[in-house]
């Protein structure tokens, strides 16, 4: 083969594309070792789960794979959730990596209807990090923790030496009471619900990129991250009855949506134009090109709601702080089942899959 | 920031269709050749909005897609040296060499860093002077300043721990390589506003008047695209072939002077092999002798590399606009972004990923396409 670049020839193509010649490469196969996008919570941390740990320690109550476990326990309905923040950098606009390890555990409990009760919060530190970070963390935990109403009974702490961690990494895991009669889970979308979101999307992933990668897009754009156990239990008065609840934090709403029309096997149908995008975090994914519904929320669920109840629901979310701007973005199909469309605000329409690992920047 | 929603207007979007509608009375074949407005037209639906006798031809402008199998595995080679902090774009990182990515590289321990701007690079390498930073320096005539600029400023600066590896491609010679294709339907172009922008529009008029097909210098919006196609139709349906420009708010005749004066300086034209295409004349840049300290190539030894791709999709037809994405017949099964066949599914310009994740809904049976297949090698 000739070398890649040779000096230019004056001469326009005379014998222009050989369809002899066209070439494309072999598949990857399937990544031997642990790469970024198998904690994008798209489809490649689905197929760790799936293939490593379900087999390793599948039992029926992990198996519903959802974000919090729910099960019975001397006479309680329990929801036990666990989950890990590496964050960078640790202090973003509008929070830090103490407010999501809180936030975080209690909406993943929140998601099961259960109201949360009591976390536990275990560090690892690298060797080096200042002492006054850590404090400014735990005061952090604190607040969020008396914010969300929920008491952080237990907790640990290693430390790592220096090079071996990224400054503080912090486990949180909680444990919360499920009411009667409350049955939320993915596999409870049928078609006809409403699928309201509680608030504009893709807030947290904008700050915390534009303070990591340094990028300024002339609006500063503050994280969403909040506990949502109290918007829950307003919408819980409204009828118990509620199908389907989830956080979409990493993946965004596209990656949720899709893992909701999955478990239930039924499609959602979406209207782009019902979709609250603020304008900072348009400019900031038309500037990077990322799609909005990939981007990741620590503040705001969806919920599929049976049609009879949407109204009053999304009316009791509106006189809730952490549901001002819901909105009713579209509903449940039988049509196209495991798939997320959107009309677009054209009027054609467009297939939301589910993120693969991580959404890149693209180039142009 | 107030023209993305402008740009984005329901009202003056069905206008413009009306006015296609009206004006078009037979079928034709457009191509937009940037890949960044195939993503728009896809992700926007505008392409099941026009009248049937609009047919839109997804062209080779997605810089990704084309770069050859060889420059990937030398990414890969310098980015595995430990002494090597290997900067690129995003959507580099999951482009398959021959037997891994560049995610897998820094899975595996290599410093492997996306970055924005190859000014970012710089930066790295400032600031680590013990290191050899390299970047990937991938793109059409949009990208080429920039990265110009970052080697005019290595050099000013004295550092001599910056390289790129570069694999630069311009979009006339491909533009004159799918016309004088033999199997050819494209009759009109919707050209890359943003590759304007920087190289204005001299080299467009000689091509329209060769070739006999309009060209108009679209933009990315939907009402930019819309307003493009209105154009090219105009044009066809009056049996015109000009040049026009439909984006001037971002593109004059002159281009961006200083910009131009940065490439000339820096890099010098050369032959390229494009993935996909093949080899074509004139339609890359390298790094002149002068700054020939500064190419990675050079650097790191490594223009020995040489892969043969094995033949196993479509992507070359895709990228020339002979078959739709949906009538390769691995496209959603064999083929998927999980499992790209081809550059064009793992870019997320490319045209058969936009196919697959914005239509799957209705891909229909894969058809036979309209040329034979031939048995293909690899090129050189």
């Amino acid at each position: 083969m000739a070398d890649l670049a040779t000096p230019a020839t004056a001469a326009a193509p005379d014998t222009a594309v050989d369809p002899a010649n066209w070439t494309c490469p072999a598949p990857l196969r399937d990544q031997p070792v642990v790469v970024m996008g198998h904690g994008g919570g798209g489809a490649l941390s689905a197929e760790l789960i799936e293939q490593v740990f379900a087999p390793a320690y599948g039992n029926p109550v992990l198996a519903a794979l959802t974000d919090s476990a729910v099960f019975d326990l001397g006479g309680a309905r329990l929801a036990f959730s666990t989950d890990s923040y590496v964050v960078r950098p640790l202090f973003f606009p509008g929070g830090s990596l103490g407010d999501l390890a809180v936030n975080g555990t209690v909406n993943d409990l929140a998601m099961s209807g259960a109201r949360p009760a009591f976390l536990s919060t275990a560090f690892v530190l690298e060797e080096g990090v200042e002492l006054a970070v850590v404090g400014r963390i735990a005061r952090a935990i604190g607040a969020a923790a008396r914010a969300a109403d929920v008491t952080v009974a237990t907790g640990d702490t290693k430390v790592v030496e220096s090079g071996h961690g990224d400054g503080v990494y912090v486990t949180t895991a909680g444990v919360g009471l499920v009411p009667d009669g409350v049955d939320i889970r993915p596999q409870r979308a049928r078609p006809g619900d409403a699928v309201i979101v509680s608030g504009p999307i893709g807030q947290h992933g904008v700050a915390v990129m534009s303070v990591r990668e340094g990028l300024e897009f002339g609006v500063r754009t503050v994280s969403d991250t909040a506990p949502l156990a109290g918007l829950v239990a307003a919408m819980l008065e409204v009828t118990k009855d509620l199908h389907v609840l989830r956080d979409p934090t990493r993946g965004g709403l596209g990656a949720s949506l899709n893992e909701i029309a999955r478990a239930s096997g039924t499609g959602v149908h979406l209207r782009e134009r019902a979709i609250p995008v603020p304008e900072e975090v348009a400019n900031a994914c038309g500037f990077l090109g990322l799609d909005p519904l990939y981007v990741a929320n620590e503040g705001r669920l969806v919920a599929f709601v049976p049609p009879g109840h949407a109204e009053a629901v999304l009316a009791a979310m509106h006189a809730h702080p952490q549901g001002a701007g819901a909105a009713l973005i579209g509903e449940c199909v039988a049509d196209h089942p495991g798939m997320v469309v959107v009309a677009t605000g054209l009027g054609g329409t467009r297939v939301v899959d589910l993120p693969l690992g991580e959404q890149l920047p693209r180039i142009c | 920031m107030k023209y993305i929603e402008e740009f984005n207007d329901p009202a003056r979007a069905h206008r413009l269709l009306d006015e296609i509608r009206a004006t078009v009375t037979r079928p034709w074949a457009l191509m937009e050749v940037c890949g960044g407005q195939t993503h728009s037209i896809i992700r926007h639906g505008i392409d099941q909005l026009l009248p049937e006798e609009v047919e839109l031809i997804h062209g080779p402008g997605c810089p990704v897609c084309v770069t050859p199998l060889d420059v990937i595995d030398k990414a890969l080679d310098i980015a595995a040296r430990p002494e090597v902090i290997f900067c690129s774009f995003g959507d580099m990182l999951r482009v398959p060499g021959t037997d891994r990515d560049l995610f897998r590289v820094k899975g595996e321990g290599g410093d492997v860093r996306v970055v924005y701007s190859p000014l970012d690079a710089l930066e790295i390498a400032r600031g680590n002077p013990d290191r050899q930073v390299v970047f990937f320096a991938i793109g059409f005539e949009t990208t080429a300043p920039a990265n110009a600029m970052a080697v005019h400023q290595a050099r000013r600066l004295g550092l001599r721990n910056f390289s790129l590896l570069v694999s630069h491609v311009r979009v006339p010679p491909a533009i004159e390589a799918i016309m004088t294709a033999p199997s050819c339907r494209v009759q009109g172009f919707l050209a890359a506003g943003h590759v304007c922008s920087v190289m204005g529009t001299a080299e467009y008029p000689d091509l329209a008047e060769k070739h006999r097909v309009p060209l108009v210098v679209t933009g990315f919006e939907p009402l930019d695209i819309l307003e493009g196609i209105r154009r090219a139709v105009h044009q066809l349906e009056r049996g015109e072939h000009r040049v026009e420009n439909a984006y001037p708010r971002a593109v004059r005749e002159q281009g961006n002077p200083a910009a131009l004066r940065m490439l000339e300086e820096v890099f010098e034209v050369v032959d390229r092999n494009w993935r996909g295409i093949g080899r074509i004349p004139a339609s890359g840049w390298r790094l002149t002798d002068a700054f020939r300290d500064h190419d990675a190539e050079h650097r790191f030894d490594v223009s020995g590399i040489r892969t043969e791709e094995p033949a196993v999709c479509r992507a070359g037809e895709v990228l020339q606009g002979l078959i739709k994405p949906t009538e390769c017949e691995a496209f959603g099964t064999a083929c998927t972004p999980r499992t790209p066949l081809g550059a064009t599914m793992v870019s997320s310009e490319g045209a058969c990923a936009a196919y697959y994740l914005y239509r799957r809904m209705n891909t229909p049976a894969p058809q036979g396409s309209r040329i034979p297949r031939e048995e293909m090698n690899p090129v050189g």
